[in-house]
């Protein structure tokens, strides 16, 4: 079970990183949001992973409840900041 | 009211969530129990003067809308990803918004349906102003079968009536 | 046990790489918050419940792993209300601030 665990962690990263692709050359602002919200939904998966690797699933799931509490509080904070920035098209260049 | 009911709904998923139950633990739960359901014991319970089988019906209702869709969620989820894995990704989607009003009245209900669309296959919902929803759909066929029964089945679950 | 848990996960991991590549390859924003806003929700409820089987007939059904079992479908439960609701407020965001939408033919738009 462990070393399947070890591909499945693996596999996760890789999928990070393909997000994250999506992330730096995201045309908008509001693009890269998304894709780091994604990034922040693997994460939690990623820790509960690691936590099983190590063995010591009861501390890590803590971690993993505060994580995803942090990352949907971030998404919600940061898409109420952008709302009202009238220059997020990819044209005007505030992108970068 | 408020404050009790709050309070009994959160004793024991405190005791769940530390499982411990020596006394300095016990002690402290129920303190920030206490706090916690004097400060946000209106935010908890929205409809004070409901009654309790009232409430109840309400939850054995959901449960079977819960299994609904969980079962949309699935299909949601292959027909996205026979869009994403598909060679030529421009010939199939049609990307479209599109608005529709509800009849829903209570904040709750609108919220489950708001959510309910977005797990649905093909559409997510953008914005709710009143009784209006603005939802992109990515296809065609999707896109002119809005909103489906998901209205009606949410209505039977609040026990809201809706003019059709 | 352990071989629902592995097919659990593994369903997981096929939804999440679904979600990367309709991430990267679809042409607008709004079609990404489809990919990540539904298959996101999907996968981690299937890989945490995996995890949370292999972690019960891994410490043997004890009292103790079931408070884990417990917490873990707190964040179940927590996804599945919150992922939707996080995608709903980004593209409002988007839709107030204007970004504009792909579609067939650009002059119709």
């Amino acid at each position: 079970m462990i070393p399947f665990l070890y591909g499945a962690g693996l596999f996760l990263l890789i999928n990070m990183v393909l997000v994250f692709i999506r992330a730096v050359q995201g045309p908008t602002v509001i693009d890269r949001l998304l894709s780091i919200n994604v990034i922040g939904t693997k994460c939690i998966n990623l820790i509960v992973i690691a936590g099983l690797i190590f063995s010591r699933l009861d501390m890590f799931v803590d971690i993993a409840i505060g994580y995803g509490l942090l990352n949907y509080i971030a998404a919600v904070c940061t898409a109420k900041f952008y709302q009202h920035n009238k220059t997020l098209s990819p044209d005007s260049g505030a992108s970068s | 009211m408020q404050f009790i009911t709050s309070f009994i709904l959160l004793v024991p998923f405190w005791f769940l969530m530390s499982g411990k139950f020596d006394m300095f633990h016990v002690v402290l739960g129920i303190i920030s129990i206490t706090i916690v359901s004097l400060w946000f014991g209106n935010m908890l319970i929205q409809s004070p003067k409901k009654s309790f089988p009232a409430r109840l019906g309400e939850i054995f209702n959901f449960i079977p809308y819960l299994f609904w869709l969980l079962i949309e969620i699935v299909k949601s989820n292959i027909h996205v990803i026979k869009i994403s894995l598909s060679p030529n990704i421009e010939s199939c989607i049609n990307p479209q918004f599109v608005t529709f009003k509800t009849s829903l009245k209570k904040d709750f209900s609108k919220f489950i349906l708001a959510n309910s669309i977005t797990l649905t296959p093909g559409t997510v919902t953008v914005r709710i102003s009143d009784s209006e929803f603005l939802i992109h759909a990515l296809t065609d066929e999707v896109a002119s079968g809005l909103p489906g029964d998901m209205e009606s089945k949410v209505a039977k679950v609040f026990n809201e009536r809706i003019s059709k | 046990m352990t071989l629902i848990a592995i097919i659990l996960i593994i369903l997981g991991l096929f939804f999440f790489f679904g979600t990367s590549i309709g991430i990267l390859r679809l042409p607008d924003f709004y079609s990404r918050a489809h990919a990540a806003g539904k298959a996101d929700t999907l996968s981690t409820i299937l890989i945490i419940l995996g995890c949370a089987l292999y972690y019960l007939d891994y410490s043997h059904y004890d009292l103790a792993s079931f408070n884990v079992a417990f917490k873990l479908f707190v964040i179940i439960a927590f996804v599945f209300i919150g992922s939707p609701t996080a995608t709903h407020a980004i593209m409002d965001a988007a839709s107030s601030a204007g970004v504009e939408h792909w579609s067939k033919d650009k002059d119709k738009s």
